[in-house]
């Protein structure tokens, strides 16, 4: 891209104002231009909204829509504060103190994440039921014939759901955090244990309020997957407002009404967001250079060791776990599986497809940061956080979203061509694989800009200064020092949109050319037809591929932070 | 300068190699499915086996007929097919289909499961019915009314009144004895509820199987998927733990849903396409077909498999499957003002 040619003229100052065609111009209208492209299904969402009548809202009023909306809110409560505890104690426990297995548990804690939400919906359901393996050995032991002899806590259930889906999204918030312990927490809790503070005491009153804005990110990021997600809820017959998005839509034919309905969702969301942070207004959060990561845990030993290691354990046992084991137990059966060329070529496909997602997110979010950290444009920033939203709305909603655009978009190159030079492109993008890497960076935006901004947020623009001191053109201050400066920012970034994009399934599904097979597509058409078992191989080579890139990365980020 | 150089063309590059790998692959006919291709490959294989053309298809669910609208002139499919009136309706509506008329498809397919317009046409059915706990309950013969009698109290379980499929059975009550009624009688279903609805239809055999409840709504051929489910044989025993009732409106008989095609309304190959259809409505295709899932062909004189016909004497009912899907809406709506989903009320 044009980033190796000196884009930015001697003139040019960092944060400085527009004069005319200059380096920033240019940078900030590349940058418009991604964020446009990550907007343009929302907007046309908003476009549906609008130009369509719904004669739904009466109904959902006067019935389901207080009951869901009920359900929606405690749900989310229950998964932001689940999730958010989870998420910080282990990453407390890993990166303050050391007892048995903290270097595993650094990274195993990560897992769940490479765990679809409705993949663990079912397996942590087989586990619990009536048939599955825990109820009948309780039944074997105490001689229970019935279901009715005896209590056990319904799986199926608001609780159940909000189990299951913190213990797959806690991650989220355990990767945001760790990071602000492991590069800063050290020497403020030191501060606070010189000054007479318990280790709890520093980690509530210091390390807690410190990490409040990683908190914030990834309680946002488990929180927006909350809302978009259906496959899980429906399946535990929890009736949430996504039920009622495709209930309005596919039931009762009122695309307009369950759009009208997604973005009063999305709207809720910003407003979260928005208190949030209007209530840390206030407050700052410097980076104090030169800060090295801790070196040396305090150690923990006896009960106070069980207790960190069971608080690590349980988790991962929990969303990770579980899953293999009942993925695995299903697999094995079907051992002649993993030799149809079918799954091996999805295999490939998935890969291809979230290695791109990825690389593409996190080229576009980088850009997009670049824009708004040497521009300051207020204007961009918003729209690039609007372009993040689309990871809040229920996903075959935005595949319609991304669809329709795309769609008109080749028709009417097409309709220009054919009346030009008589050449006809046909459908060029929608029904392409290009169409589902876009969907996936539309859909991960979230992550992507989401790493890039606290990546950026760590170096001091400082380092631009002195590098155009020093004489490095713009073009080189941003590859020759700020890019191997964003490495960890821009691996987690990449991991966590390869992750996703390697589970996404609603846009695949929608969008997808003849013959184009995902894992997660093999998974569905089982799951459809309630034989989910039969796609347990394609199931467990979706975890193993989020796996790789989650050790790969997660020891490479924590090997240079060590 | 050159790792920026490199993430850049590598996200290019790999980019344009998926372009390149996924361009259009289409074939003689094209088939936008939200039935399962495995269900539908055996007898596109006869097809291409007959006549030498070849078949592709996709497998889209949700949003089937926007992807057809947005693709509008340039859309490369030539055939819709689905499990579900409802979504045969649907695509009616959506104005994605076109009429097929004077056709051996309209010969062979009785009147009742095609579009009053000739826009769709039924392939297969399969019975709503009632599983039954073999142990709990006497009784062989039940009248859909009868599910929302206190006999039934704390008993009855079914997954969400949202689904597809019962939505299409509320529908034809809607249909037999007008919304009023048919919303009384949901309220006797959710009163009846032995939980909340959840899960899928085998899900429900599964629970009557755990004594959770004694009588299930489902469609027929999942008996038959649990009956001869080798990999997982515990299924064999939820279908072991029920019977199949066939249960009847007054007209003594039974709702029954389809899995049908219908032709897009842009087909580029639209030759091949009819030709597909009336080829999936002949005596070979129709038993085919209907095997596969344990389904009944819907051509009269094709006989069932053994299996199928161990579920007892399906008489379907007669009533249009159009008039049907034109109520599918307000079915929706009943289930949302009864609270069905939220289940029984103590």
């Amino acid at each position: 891209m044009s980033a190796t040619s000196p884009l930015l003229k001697p003139d040019w100052r960092l944060f400085g104002r527009r004069s005319g065609r200059t380096a920033p111009t240019r940078w900030l209208a590349l940058a418009i231009g991604i964020a446009a492209l990550t907007v343009m299904p929302v907007v046309s969402l908003v476009v549906i909204a609008l130009t369509g009548v719904s004669d739904n809202w009466a109904h959902l009023i006067s019935t389901v829509l207080p009951e869901s909306v009920r359900v929606t809110a405690l749900l989310m409560i229950g998964v932001g504060l689940l999730s958010a505890v989870v998420g910080v104690v282990t990453a407390w426990l890993t990166a303050s103190f050391d007892f048995p297995g903290r270097r595993f548990f650094a990274w195993a804690l990560v897992l769940p994440l490479a765990v679809p939400t409705y993949i663990a919906a079912y397996c942590v359901t087989e586990f619990l039921h009536f048939a599955g393996p825990v109820q009948t050995t309780i039944r074997d032991v105490f001689g229970f014939a019935t279901r009715r002899d005896y209590y056990f806590p319904e799986i199926r259930s608001l609780g159940g759901a909000i189990l299951i889906l913190s213990s797959v999204l806690y991650p989220y918030v355990f990767l945001t955090v760790r990071m602000v312990f492991v590069m800063q927490g050290r020497k403020a809790a030191d501060v606070a244990r010189t000054l007479g503070a318990s280790p709890f005491g520093a980690f509530r009153r210091v390390l807690i309020p410190m990490a409040r804005p990683a908190i914030a990110v990834g309680v946002a990021l488990a929180l927006m997957e909350t809302v978009n997600d259906i496959g899980a809820v429906e399946f535990l017959g929890v009736r949430t407002l996504t039920f009622s998005v495709y209930s309005t839509w596919l039931n009762r034919g009122d695309l307009a009404g369950a759009t009208q309905l997604a973005l009063a969702m999305l709207v809720v969301i910003v407003c979260l967001v928005l208190v949030e942070r209007w209530a840390r207004r206030d407050q700052r959060y410097t980076i104090q250079r030169g800060d090295k990561p801790a070196e040396g845990h305090l150690r923990l030993s006896g009960w106070h060791a069980a207790g960190a290691v069971l608080a690590c354990a349980l988790p991962i046992a929990f969303g990770f776990g579980i899953p293999a084991i009942i993925l695995g137990d299903y697999a094995l059966k079907r051992l002649d599986q993993f030799s149809d060329p079918a799954l091996w070529s999805a295999l490939e496909t998935t890969v291809i497809v979230a290695s791109c997602a990825g690389l593409v997110t996190i080229l576009a979010a980088f850009l997009m940061g670049y824009g708004v950290r040497i521009t300051g444009s207020k204007k961009l920033l918003t729209l690039v956080r609007v372009g993040s939203l689309g990871y809040a709305v229920p996903g075959t909603v935005l595949a319609i979203g991304i669809l329709i655009p795309l769609a008109a978009f080749d028709n009417a190159l097409d309709a220009f061509l054919r009346a030009e030079f008589g050449v006809s492109t046909g459908l060029l993008l929608s029904g392409s694989g290009l169409a589902i890497v876009y969907a996936c960076c539309v859909r991960f935006m979230a992550m992507g800009y989401g790493s890039m901004e606290s990546g950026f947020a760590k170096l001091s623009p400082h380092l631009d200064h002195a590098a155009r001191t020093l004489g490095k053109s713009p073009g080189q201050t941003l590859t020759a020092i700020l890019l191997p400066l964003m490495r960890p920012a821009l691996l987690t970034g990449f991991m966590l949109v390869f992750v996703d994009s390697a589970k996404e399934l609603s846009a695949t599904i929608l969008l997808r050319p003849f013959g184009f097979e995902t894992l997660a597509t093999f998974v569905y058409a089982s799951a459809s037809r309630s034989a989910f078992e039969d796609s347990a191989v394609a199931a467990l080579l979706i975890v193993l591929i989020g796996i790789l890139p989650v050790l790969a990365l997660t020891r490479s980020i924590l090997a240079k932070a060590q | 300068m050159t790792r920026f150089k490199m993430i850049a063309t590598a996200a290019l590059g790999l980019s344009s190699a998926l372009g390149a790998a996924t361009a259009a692959c289409a074939a003689d006919v094209n088939i936008y499915t939200s039935r399962q291709p495995e269900l539908i490959q055996p007898v596109l294989d006869a097809f291409t086996k007959d006549t030498g053309l070849t078949t592709a298809t996709i497998f889209i669910d949700k949003g089937l007929e926007q992807r057809i609208a947005a693709e509008g002139t340039n859309s490369p499919a030539d055939l819709i097919m689905t499990v579900d009136v409802g979504r045969l309706a649907a695509a009616k509506d959506a104005g994605v289909t076109q009429a097929v008329t004077g056709e051996a498809i309209n010969e062979n397919i009785p009147a009742e499961f095609q579009d009053a317009d000739h826009q769709w046409f039924g392939l297969t059915a399969r019975g709503r019915v009632v599983y039954a706990s073999k142990d709990r309950v006497d009784t062989d013969a039940l009248t859909y009314q009868d599910l929302a009698s206190d006999e039934w109290k704390g008993r009855l379980c079914t997954r969400s009144g949202q689904h597809q499929y019962n939505i299409a059975l509320i529908a034809a009550y809607i249909e037999h004895y007008g919304e009023d009624a048919a919303r009384e009688w949901v309220t006797g279903l959710r009163d009846n509820l032995a939980r909340r609805p959840e899960g899928g239809d085998r899900d429900q055999a599964k629970a009557i199987f755990a004594g959770e409840c004694d009588i299930a709504l489902g469609n027929t051929y999942y008996v038959g998927k649990m009956a001869t489910n080798e990999k997982e044989p515990e299924q064999k025993d939820w279908a072991n733990a029920i019977k199949v009732i066939m249960p009847t409106f007054d007209n003594g008989k039974t709702h029954v849903n389809i899995s049908g095609v219908a032709l897009a309304k842009n087909a580029p190959n639209r030759e091949n396409a009819i030709k597909l259809m009336n080829f999936l409505s002949s005596d070979e295709a129709q038993k085919i077909y209907a095997d596969l899932n344990y389904e009944y062909p819907l051509e009269p004189g094709i006989e069932t498999s053994d299996l199928v016909a161990g579920f007892g004497e399906l008489n379907p009912d007669d009533i249009s499957l159009s008039d049907i899907a034109s109520h599918r809406e307000e079915a929706s709506r009943i289930i949302d003002e009864v609270a069905y989903d939220s289940g029984p009320q103590s």
